[in-house]
């Protein structure tokens, strides 16, 4: 039985809090945009809850969930969710992804 | 039909937070079930976040409160003051009366 999440840590001994403002990459931008978009709260169709946001950031294995950026962890949780919800399929996913790779080998912006 | 589960607890009640582990999202910390503390107000009410995490209603809507801990009943090893408290929001379907 899984008692606790790797996430749910509230109470377990952490490093120090980063008190500093930091800027986001407009890569993290476009993520939140597109939660945003996805979710239906600017209006259009709903196509995903916050709480499956959440779901799927808690299905994150712990070492990789350790090695992932705030961003990082929505990104691949809404595209969990979209391939979970027939949104997307793992074979458009996996093309596309191949074909963004192919431009970055060929230096093109 | 009725859609909204009508609240149990009142402002004052001494309740305990359920000691259960279900697979899925679940938004009641690991730290505080089993812990008893009392309600400190009702916040409305809201589909169940473990049904919107799988693609359903949620619906009938529970209540949620904001339950008040006193940090020393959360963790043992407490140094603060003894009335410091703790706010946590739990939905009424993890509470019961203490």
């Amino acid at each position: 039985m899984i008692e606790r999440g790797h996430h749910d840590m509230g109470g377990l001994p952490a490093g120090k809090v980063e008190r500093t403002e930091h800027d986001y990459a407009d890569w993290e931008r476009r993520v939140d945009a597109l939660m945003v978009l996805l979710s239906g709260i600017r209006g259009g169709k709903k196509l995903m809850t916050v709480d499956e946001l959440r779901k799927n950031v808690e299905a994150i294995g712990p070492d990789a969930y350790e090695q992932m950026s705030y961003y990082e962890r929505w990104v691949t949780s809404i595209t969990q969710t979209m391939i979970q919800r027939g949104v997307i399929t793992t074979e458009e996913l996996g093309r596309k992804m191949q074909e963004v790779q192919g431009r970055e080998r060929n230096g093109a912006a | 039909m009725n859609e909204t589960v009508q609240p149990s607890f009142k402002p004052g009640d001494r309740v305990v937070v359920r000691k259960a582990w279900p697979l899925g999202h679940i938004r009641t910390p690991h730290y505080i079930r089993g812990r008893v503390g009392s309600i400190e107000r009702v916040c409305g009410s809201f589909p169940m976040p473990e049904e919107l995490a799988q693609q359903r209603s949620g619906l009938p809507a529970q209540p949620l409160y904001r339950v008040r801990f006193l940090q020393r009943d959360v963790w043992p090893d407490y140094q603060g003051r003894p009335d410091d408290a703790l706010e946590v929001e739990i939905f009424q379907h993890w509470l019961e009366r203490a």
